[in-house]
């Protein structure tokens, strides 16, 4: 009984050590490599810096159809931003929201996304020669005399029949071309123009030649959007949150580990052990099993977790106090202390995922994310605090290292 | 003689203490009422880091002309937000080069921009209203079927009680009050009902046992036996959540510190509040122990 407690104490601890070792540093063997979990993690956007914005539908009763048109018309222009991991989805039920990483500037951001994206090139009586819809590409060219960035635009068959017929009728005029209600350019017809292929100035920038035959290409949206929330979020702000929440996280636990060990001793270093089951489990789940974002709220609710997650032992380890008290033995104690608190651990955490559950149905954004950090730390906290931390309480026991019940709180 | 602490003896005192807060909060609230962010109210806030010391009354004076009501607050490490509910998004930029230039600052030093709508504060409220009675009813049904309805009934105003005192202290120090905060009060719908739990769970445990003969020594007993667990997880758990409020961002920090405060109030409410309402229910019931 002896030995087997003792290789069960010291095989366990090692492997937690191991996987512990391995989910911070990573580990390379062969050609086989596991990435450290800092490299595995999805950072939200208010760690990493960008562009968030809730597009609302102002236009009533729009089919799902619709709004699923949009919500991929959308992605085309963000896509044509040129970020990495932009994020359009649907939220709600007429709210689009977009997440652009590595853009500062709202307005640009905006732009690239609200505008209906109605195009129409206006002839001088105000009449309308061709649209959006005759336009079969855009792409971004340089004007040969200016050397400025421009638009060129591919006419489809029946657009470019309709755009020889207008530089005809309109040569030594002005054509008006209008981004919806934005007067883009007005250039004057020099020749007629008869392959379909069109031009327009007056972009400033390559970017913005770029956004704008982003904007055309993609093509109209089918409903008005109207902007409900857009923050935008620097690059030194999450710079700076980074490493201050794990400054803040490695005191904090280190602070939580020494407490236990220090207050309850021997089952306060297995609590110790526990908690960093506990750690590598709710890790795991969060960046492998849900693939779930990092966000600020998230940071706060994961290390709330951590200092409640020995809750359950510390719970446990009163009651095997109470139990040495009455003189039992220290194995007949640790037996009737984890049956003994079992009801009181049970009864809280529920009450807790009561609210965990009706926070990650009912809230939005932010409050989700939460809700589902403190779903999966209970869960997972009254698993380790039970099993792993019985299990390792009672090896240790058996190992017969200490047998003085002084150590264990009596 | 099994040492205990007569805490239901003196409710009155523990009484007073949480109305004193909760009166002065609610007074507050109806007077001066909350301090809304912009996730309520809408509107747009700018935050800058200016990194050196600089005038904020003067660089309010600068930016009136965008808006004369609008707001400029430095906050710490050398920011100032910027606040208003008219300006438009090409004046948040005009009011960023204005600012750059006036500091000789560098494109990184925006730290932020929020615009919210006004759509956004009416939902916001409406789910957090949703979410707190579900909640609520939720944990009442529970705690009714697990206990009985009376410790059901003395746990659930416990926990109205860490909600009210947490909104006291915001609106007594008028900090502005954000979805995150609902965030926050939601969690500690969550986690202060944990400690009232266990306290309820040493009474029903010791009742079964019949060795105490009236409700208070009965609740006194189970609050002393439990009461090294209490301080001990409220410990444990403010470790790690006043960390971040030390080492945090001023974002991380808006949502640590309601949960510090719902904590304390929570650990307070199960040991102070619960359990001797629990003895004056059963008591107005003329039940026996």
């Amino acid at each position: 009984m002896k030995t087997r407690g003792r290789i069960y104490f010291i095989v366990t601890t090692l492997l937690i050590l191991f996987f512990s070792y391995v989910l911070v540093n990573g580990l390379t063997i062969g050609d086989y490599q596991v990435k450290p979990l800092s490299k595995i993690v999805k950072l939200g956007l208010d760690l990493k810096g960008g562009v968030y914005v809730e597009e609302e539908i102002v236009d009533k009763n729009v089919s799902k159809d619709t709004i699923e048109r949009t919500r991929d018309l959308i992605e085309l222009r963000v896509n044509s931003l040129g970020v990495s991991e932009p994020i359009v989805a649907i939220t709600g039920s007429n709210r689009i929201r977009v997440e652009i990483p590595g853009i500062y500037d709202p307005k640009a951001a905006l732009e690239q996304i609200g505008k209906t994206g109605r195009l129409r090139f206006v002839g001088p009586n105000n009449d309308e020669i061709i649209t959006g819809k005759d336009v079969k590409d855009a792409t971004v060219g340089v004007d040969q005399r200016t050397n400025a960035p421009v638009v060129q635009l591919k006419l489809n068959q029946e657009g470019a029949k309709k755009f020889a017929e207008a530089t005809q009728k309109y040569l030594g005029k002005q054509i008006a071309i209008y981004m919806d209600e934005d007067l883009v350019s007005a250039p004057t017809v020099q020749s007629v123009i008869p392959d379909g292929e069109a031009i327009i100035t007056g972009s400033k920038t390559v970017e913005e030649a770029k956004r704008l035959a982003g904007i055309i290409k993609s093509g109209a949206l089918p409903v008005k959007l109207n902007p409900a929330t857009i923050r935008a979020i620097g690059p030194a702000l999450g710079a700076e949150a980074i490493p201050t929440s794990l400054k803040a996280a490695t005191i904090g636990i280190i602070l939580v580990m020494l407490f236990m060990l220090l207050y309850y001793r021997i089952p306060g270093l297995i609590a110790d052990l526990a908690l960093m089951v506990y750690m590598i489990i709710t890790a795991l789940i969060f960046t492998v099993a849900l693939k779930a974002t990092l966000t600020l709220p998230g940071i706060a609710g994961l290390l709330l977790s951590i200092g409640m997650a020995v809750d359950a032992n510390v719970l446990i380890f009163e009651r095997i106090k109470e139990e040495l008290k009455l003189g039992k033995s220290l194995r007949t104690a640790i037996d009737a202390g984890f049956k003994r608190a079992f009801t009181s651990i049970l009864d809280s955490n529920v009450t807790t995922l009561i609210a965990g559950f009706v926070l990650f149905f009912i809230g939005t954004g932010a409050v989700k994310g939460f809700a589902l950090t403190l779903i999966i730390g209970v869960l997972s906290s009254m698993f380790t605090a039970i099993t792993v931390t019985r299990f390792l309480l009672k090896s240790f026991v058996n190992a017969g290292w200490i047998t003085s019940s002084k150590f264990y709180g009596a | 003689m099994e040492r205990m602490f007569k805490i239901c003896e003196k409710s009155k005192i523990w009484f007073s203490i949480s109305l004193i807060i909760i009166i002065i909060g609610m007074a507050t609230w109806l007077f001066k009422g909350l301090n809304l962010g912009i996730d309520f109210k809408g509107g747009t806030v700018v935050t800058i880091k200016i990194g050196k010391e600089f005038d904020v009354v003067e660089l309010r004076k600068s930016l009136e002309k965008y808006d004369p009501q609008i707001d400029v607050r430095e906050i710490e490490g050398y920011e100032v937000t910027i606040r208003s509910n008219k300006i438009t998004t090409d004046e948040v930029n005009q009011i960023f080069n204005d600012v750059k230039t006036k500091y000789g600052l560098k494109d990184d030093a925006l730290r932020s921009i929020d615009t919210i709508g006004p759509s956004i504060g009416k939902e916001l409220r409406r789910s957090a209203i949703i979410s707190t009675l579900l909640a609520t009813l939720g944990i009442l049904i529970y705690t009714s079927f697990r206990f009985e309805l009376w410790s059901g009934l003395a746990a659930i105003i416990a926990l109205v009680h860490d909600l009210l005192v947490t909104i006291s202290v915001y609106t007594i120090l008028q900090i502005p009050v954000n979805s995150s905060f609902i965030a926050a009060m939601l969690t500690i719908l969550g986690y202060s009902i944990n400690d009232t739990i266990v306290v309820f769970d040493r009474i029903r445990e010791n009742r079964k046992l019949g060795k105490y003969h009236d409700f208070e020594t009965l609740a006194d007993a189970s609050i002393t036996q439990t009461l090294a667990r209490s301080i001990n997880t409220v410990l444990t758990t403010l470790f790690t959540i006043t960390a971040i409020y030390i080492f945090g961002v001023p974002s991380i920090k808006e949502f640590a510190l309601p949960l510090i405060i719902g904590i304390l109030s929570g650990a307070y409410s199960s040991i102070f509040i619960a359990s001797p309402l629990w003895v004056i229910f059963e008591k107005k019931q003329g039940q026996k122990v």
